[in-house]
């Protein structure tokens, strides 16, 4: 694929460190802040990424352009005064590891997206909120934030159009809940990283009760592209069976030849990235199961392994795209033992702020690690399956609970035969087989 | 809200009419129906944290399928339709009971909360019974939190409930949420005593057992057992309203009762934590007159029942005059018997000169002119407030946390009007971040709310009351201006408050007695009647130092000196005082003076000075031991009853007062009721205290009303060690309400409500079904008759014209103005041994600029002389404090008898200095 198909990653250098200012201005970096804020009106900007069907890459897909467009323009207490833009850049998600990559290796994209966001949303201060495992691609924004500012791309009168926009970096303290946006919010506050009731989105009353869009890092690395080379050319890159638009970075992580992460168009097959770019499973090795984006989604099985890797399409054999990174699970590892490992992690970065997540996900551990130690009962089935129903959205006061119901409830009913072998055997199959 | 457009919402499919601006689970707890929750509180609204209150929700009446939602969190708008009875969402609630319940200890049988616990009620309300988890629960580490509450982290459910009150509710930033998961704990960071003087609250909000009322444990009694009784708070001019709670005859606790109009909600750790007094083993339990011994020794004489009247009449008829002291902590049934006993020629308030001076200036102001004086919930729904000369922190803590309230009111309907609905109260916080609205406050020194203020100025009282008449002259060209300048703090602030003031819609002016100053008060006016000239709906609310200052206020009487100048010419020979110890309001040489009469008859519950040198005592019924009357600081007239029958000869104050007029003129009064009627017939200011709350022969269908729960326990064997026939319970000629588990088991009126309680709702939340709203009035109308109000516009005060001249040092002296302590600063509650615990040591503050003069450091021993009376203080160096200006915190231990403001030396013992540069120089 040529370097056009590919405009996230196709100009990465080849030893993996990050492009310098002047570099990404060779590559035509900043081209598009220029053009917006010479010829596009806010507005404009803000039509062109609604045009390109640019859906958020965090994992909800929810339309970028549409987004934007509830910040309030009006004449109420939030429409004036400070707005704020905000890069997800979180990234905690188990098995994800792509927005980690367009930072390390091209973190000027990052920041003319921001810029263009902000310009289109009219905010004048812009945060860039970093996982806090994340000193690499700290250290690549720390550099190229000072460089932007040296080259009047950020700061006062920006190129001197007269816009204006603040970018500060901020490392996180390390807990999944904050890369929830209202969550993410409350931590950069310095508060407690709760989630926050919605409505009011953030869009309305966000960051310090104030307007604020937060977006996740790869969204707002597509968008200079969006604005360079325009709406049509965006939808074009995508494999045109679905409504989404442009690229999409897929991962793939567990026992296969590969694993890594590649910039592929949107509407992928599962089969494809896992076969051709991980190059199938490693020998000795054969195919369970798959999470497709992260650990937060259902289980695909073979069966499901030609569907396109669009939000609607995976959706629609009842799972998420979510990140679009899978975890493969493979024969020779325990189904429960993953489980336990996936269920730990929810359990303990639960915030404690509501009942279902806080009590349940503790529960569900307690259960799955008394089933893979052997000391399981079989009403503990229907009991993680109970656990699994109970714990949907609406039911809980963010996604986090239900996102750690999804591998949970496919977990046990696709895998249901290894939980009851774990529990008549009194010990886990695979520990025996290793050993 | 009245004025606000009701909508239709459907509720298992049938339509009910309510306002929209409430969440459904607002709605329907005002419509009655039981709907379990935890986080959610109608002073502090929704949070969704709990998942408590799941219903089903459906889009219109073809919907069938729904989905949960938590009723908290929905609005209750045009067409909402929800399900309670809908299978999932029952089992959804009790699966959130079985969640919650998976690491609560099942401790019941030994936990305090047991018998009134939330978390009891609600599992049953939910249906859940059976536990299907077999594993470990987590436990925690508890903390000593000070001697009032008590902390007991294992039984939390982490309903957040005491986070948001102590810290977003109250202001308190020394408790806090810690950890995260399952983990979760809430608490301080490390040990130590809870700082805000509102932490017993702790032990209502919370849904379960983790803070507990540690007062109550001392001497611990279950909900049910407990014998209680409507009352009034007497540890301060507010009037909150309570519940105290007894068994065997000791005061147990105090529970707050709620009164839309009045506390809401809460109370103060003085009011909750002060009632031990009432327990002190120092009572006085019994009569008795004193004779002298052959070598002049004091004897104490018991007066055996019957032996008193005969004793006290032969005194009477022996007398050369007889004079009555009444009392501001003194009923105002017992403060008219006096009047009507001695005469209204013979009738001395009880109060010191100055302040009697003071709380008729306020009566004069609060009739004469315009201007309403707002109820605690009118004061915490301003929209701006001048505070002048008063620490209310101190001497009316309620009101601080009313102000507290009052701040956000402006920012909170800019957020409202913006489309966020206020019952959603972390997006309202979220969106109001710490803005404030308009909140000024001068006052001699810092208070605990200075940090809500927009702008502070201290100084000495006259510069207070000059900003005062300087704001009035910016708002209305009619009020007189000072004089000369103000100082540049005080200045600077007048254009602002002015402005901020003009702009509200509701402002309220608050000052009163504390600071001890008349022209602080006419200031205070002034700057309200400015506003109420501007067409402001403007509030006025005096701050008086006692639960029944106002009352005693409007009876009148004569000055208390006057009263020393009759007895020392002779015009008396025979003194009676009501509750009161007079070296609290004189100097001493006028105290011992007022005591040397011949006859001096003391109507108390505690030994004090007074009672040391009166030569009869009688030993009075505290709150909770009598029915009354007090008026509080908005002047409404609240009724108190009588909890309990105290042991020993004790009686109402106002009963031995009847019994003397019965012993010498005939007239006898059987019941409060009695009193009450000749009272309202006599002093047209008191019409309305008989309609305060319903007469003793009020009954429904015929019944009673019980002080005891009629699950209340032991009553054939509490007396069995004396007599295994179970006694005839005391009668109670004074209230409709019964000594006994029979009776009318619904809902009272209002005034006579002795605890919260409804079938399935054990615990305090049982106030919802006693609501007409929840949150809002109570049904029939909150307790409590408005005795004063304004005058009309047209026969209104004018302007007060006595502006001060500035504050000016005098050399060598420094000008003595007191300051107030939550505990410590009130006799009573200071009494009770845990407030006790947290009273400061006396001290002097100084300015440290005037303390580097006197060559004084902190913590070094000072002399202090005022009206000849001497004291020996510990510095404390405070930059607040203006200076040439000293301030004495009044009512610590020792620190009394003189009135304040007033001019005082200060010196610095012998060889203290020398001590102090000495010890410096060793640490060197």
């Amino acid at each position: 694929m040529s370097n056009a198909e590919r405009p996230l990653t196709g100009d990465f250098r080849a030893d993996g460190r990050p492009l310098g200012i002047g570099e990404y201005e060779k590559t035509g970096g900043y081209l598009a802040l220029r053009r917006a804020l010479k010829e596009m009106s806010p507005a404009g900007v803000m039509d062109e990424v609604k045009d390109s069907r640019l859906r958020g890459r965090g994992g909800a897909g929810f339309p970028t352009g549409s987004k934007w467009s509830f910040v309030p323009s009006g004449a109420d207490v939030f429409s004036s005064g400070p707005k704020f833009i905000v890069a997800n850049a979180d990234e905690m998600e188990p098995g994800t590891f792509k927005d980690r990559i367009l930072m390390e290796n091209n973190p000027h994209m990052l920041i003319e997206g921001m810029l263009l966001g902000a310009y289109a949303t009219g905010a004048d201060c812009a945060y860039i909120f970093v996982r806090g495992e994340y000193f690499g691609s700290a250290r690549a924004i720390g550099k190229a934030v000072a460089e932007a500012y040296g080259k009047n791309y950020l700061g006062k009168n920006i190129l001197g159009s007269g816009f204006n926009l603040e970018m500060h970096l901020h490392m996180s303290a390390g807990r999944y809940m904050c890369g929830e946006e209202t969550g993410l919010l409350n931590s950069l506050e310095g508060k407690r990283a709760i989630p926050r009731t919605k409505p009011p989105y953030p869009q309305v009353s966000g960051f310090m009760g104030r307007p604020t869009v937060v977006n996740n890092v790869e969204t707002l690395c597509n968008v200079p592209h969006i604005i360079r080379n325009g709406a049509e050319w965006f939808r074009g890159l995508s494999r045109g069976f679905s409504g989404d638009g442009g690229t999409k970075i897929y991962g793939a992580s567990g026992r296969v030849k590969r694993p890594g992460a590649w910039e592929l168009p949107i509407g992928t097959t599962a089969r494809e990235i896992l076969e051709e770019h991980a190059g199938g499973m490693r020998d000795g090795f054969r195919f369970r199961g798959l999470l497709p984006g992260g650990a937060s989604t259902e289980f695909l099985l073979e069966e499901h392994l030609d569907v396109r890797m669009d939000f609607d399409s995976v959706q629609k054999v009842g799972s998420r795209m979510g990140t679009g990174t899978m975890i493969i699970l493979d024969d020779r590892t325990c189904p429960v033992g993953m489980q336990l490992s996936l269920q730990k992690f929810f359990a303990r970065e639960s915030c404690g702020w509501c009942t279902p997540c806080r009590e349940g996900l503790s529960w569900v551990v307690h259960m799955l690690g008394a089933i893979e130690e052997g000391q399981g009962e079989m009403e503990d089935i229907d009991l993680l399956l109970e656990q699994a129903r109970l714990l949907a959205p609406g039911h809980t006061f963010c996604a986090l609970a239900p996102g750690a119901a999804e591998p949970l409830g496919s977990g046990v009913k696709y895998f249901r035969q290894d939980f009851e072998r774990h529990i008549r055997e009194k010990h886990c199959p695979w520990k025996i087989k290793n050993s | 809200m009245e004025d606000k457009k009701l909508v239709t919402v459907y509720i298992e499919d049938k339509p009910y009419r309510v306002r929209p601006d409430q969440s459904m689970l607002d709605a329907c707890l005002s419509l009655g129906f039981d709907l379990p929750y935890f986080c959610w509180h109608p002073a502090m609204h929704s949070v969704g944290a709990c998942r408590q209150c799941a219903v089903k929700q459906f889009k219109d009446e073809n919907d069938r399928k729904g989905m949960i939602v938590m009723a908290c969190m929905t609005p209750a708008g045009e067409g909402t339709r929800i399900s309670i009875k809908d299978p999932e969402a029952v089992e959804f609630r009790a699966k959130v009971i079985e969640w919650l319940m998976l690491n609560h200890p099942h401790d019941c049988p030994v936990c305090d909360e047991g018998g009134e616990c939330h978390l009891q009620d609600m599992t049953v309300m939910t249906g859940h019974a059976y536990r299907r988890t077999r594993f470990r629960k987590r436990t925690h580490r508890n903390q000593y939190l000070g001697p009032f509450v008590n902390h007991e982290m294992n039984r939390c459910i982490q309903c957040y409930r005491c986070v948001r009150f102590y810290n977003d509710y109250a202001g308190g930033r020394d408790f806090g949420v810690f950890a995260a998961h399952d983990n979760v704990y809430f608490g301080r960071q490390e040990d130590g005593v809870l700082e805000s003087e509102f932490s017993g609250n702790l032990v209502e909000v919370c849904p379960t057992g983790v803070f507990t009322d540690r007062t109550l444990k001392m001497h611990y009694t279950r909900k049910w057992d407990l014998q209680t009784a409507p009352s009034v708070c007497v540890h301060c001019g507010l009037g909150c309203n309570t519940i105290p709670g007894e068994r065997y005859g000791t005061l147990r606790r105090i529970r707050n009762r709620y009164n839309g109009q009045v506390n809401g909600y809460f109370i103060c750790d003085r009011g909750r934590y002060g009632y031990e007094f009432a327990n002190s083993a120092t009572r006085i339990r019994r009569p008795y007159r004193i004779t002298y011994g052959k070598a002049g020794e004091k004897i104490e004489n018991a007066l055996e029942e019957g032996k008193v009247l005969p004793h006290v009449k032969s005194l009477l008829q022996g007398a050369k005059g007889i004079i009555g002291i009444g009392s501001p902590r003194a009923s105002l049934e017992a403060n008219y018997l006096l009047k009507k006993f001695c005469g209204p020629g013979n009738f001395y308030a009880g109060f010191s000169d100055a302040e009697f001076n003071l709380v008729g200036r306020i009566i004069s102001v609060l009739t004469g002119g315009p201007v309403k004086a707002p109820a605690l919930r009118e004061v915490a729904e301003a929209d701006a407030v001048f505070v002048l000369g008063e620490d209310v922190s101190g001497t009316a803590p309620m009101l601080g946390l009313a102000i507290r309230q009052a701040v956000r009111q402006k920012p909170v309907e800019a957020v409202i009007k913006s489309g966020i609905p206020a019952w959603n109260d972390y997006a309202v916080r979220q969106a109001v971040q710490n803005d404030k609205g308009p909140f000024f406050i001068a006052t001699s020194a810092a208070t605990r709310i200075d940090s809500l203020a927009e702008g502070t100025f201290h100084g000495a009282p006259d510069d207070i009351a000059r900003l005062g008449f300087a704001v009035a002259a910016a708002i209305s060209p009619e009020a007189p201006a000072p004089d000369g300048s103000l100082p540049e703090a005080a200045a600077g602030l007048v254009p602002r408050i002015a402005a901020r003031l003009r702009e509200a819609k509701r402002p309220v002016i608050i000052s009163g007695t504390g600071a001890g100053s008349r022209a602080v008060i006419e200031a205070a006016f002034n700057v309200a009647k400015s506003l109420f000239d501007s067409g402001k709906d403007a509030g006025l609310c005096y701050v008086a130092a006692e639960c029944n200052s106002i009352g005693l206020g409007l009876m009148g009487g004569k000055s208390l000196r006057e009263a020393v100048g009759a007895v020392r010419e002779n015009r008396a020979d025979t003194v009676i005082v009501l509750e009161n110890d007079i070296f609290d309001r004189l100097s001493a040489p006028e105290a011992e003076a007022l005591l040397s009469a011949r006859q001096v008859i003391s109507i108390d519950h505690l030994p004090n000075h007074t009672v040391s040198m009166a030569h009869t005592v009688l030993p009075a019924a505290v709150f909770a031991e009598g029915t009354g009357t007090f008026v509080s600081n908005e002047g409404r007239a609240q009724r108190f009853y009588r909890v309990y029958v105290p042991a020993g000869q004790v009686e109402e104050s106002w009963r031995w007062l009847s019994e003397f007029l019965a012993a010498s003129a005939g007239a006898k009064f059987f019941t409060v009721d009695d009193v009450q009627r000749a009272m309202a017939g006599e002093l047209p200011a008191f019409g309305g205290v008989p309609a305060a709350a319903p007469p003793a022969d009020f009954r429904i269908s015929g019944l009673k009303i019980p002080r005891q729960p009629h699950r209340y326990s032991g009553r054939t064997s509490i007396h069995a060690d004396v007599d295994v026939n179970e006694p005839k319970p005391p009668a109670d000629p004074d209230s409709p309400l019964s000594f006994s588990m029979e009776g009318f088991d619904g809902r009272p009126p209002s005034a006579l409500i002795s605890r919260f309680w409804a079938p399935g709702w054990n615990s305090v939340q049982a106030v919802n079904k006693f609501q007409s709203e929840v949150g809002g009035r109570l049904r029939g109308g909150d307790p409590g008759q408005r005795l004063i109000g304004p005058a009309g516009k047209e026969k209104s005060l004018p302007y007060f014209t006595g502006i001060p001249a500035p504050f000016t040092r005098l050399e060598g002296k420094f000008l003595v103005v007191p300051l107030y302590h939550v505990f410590g600063s009130e006799k009573l509650s200071a009494l009770s041994p845990p407030v006790s615990e947290l009273v400061p040591s006396p001290y002097l503050a100084l300015n440290p600029e005037d303390a580097g003069e006197l060559g004084c450091t902190e913590g070094m021993e000072i002399r202090l002389i005022v009206e000849d009376v001497f004291f020996r203080l510990a510095a404390r160096l405070d930059a607040s404090i203006a200076r040439g200006v000293a301030g004495f915190p009044l009512g610590l231990p020792g620190l009394h008898g003189i009135t304040l403001p007033s001019w005082g030396r200060i010196g610095i013992p012998p060889g203290v200095r020398e001590a102090a540069e000495e010890s410096g120089e060793d640490r060197a």
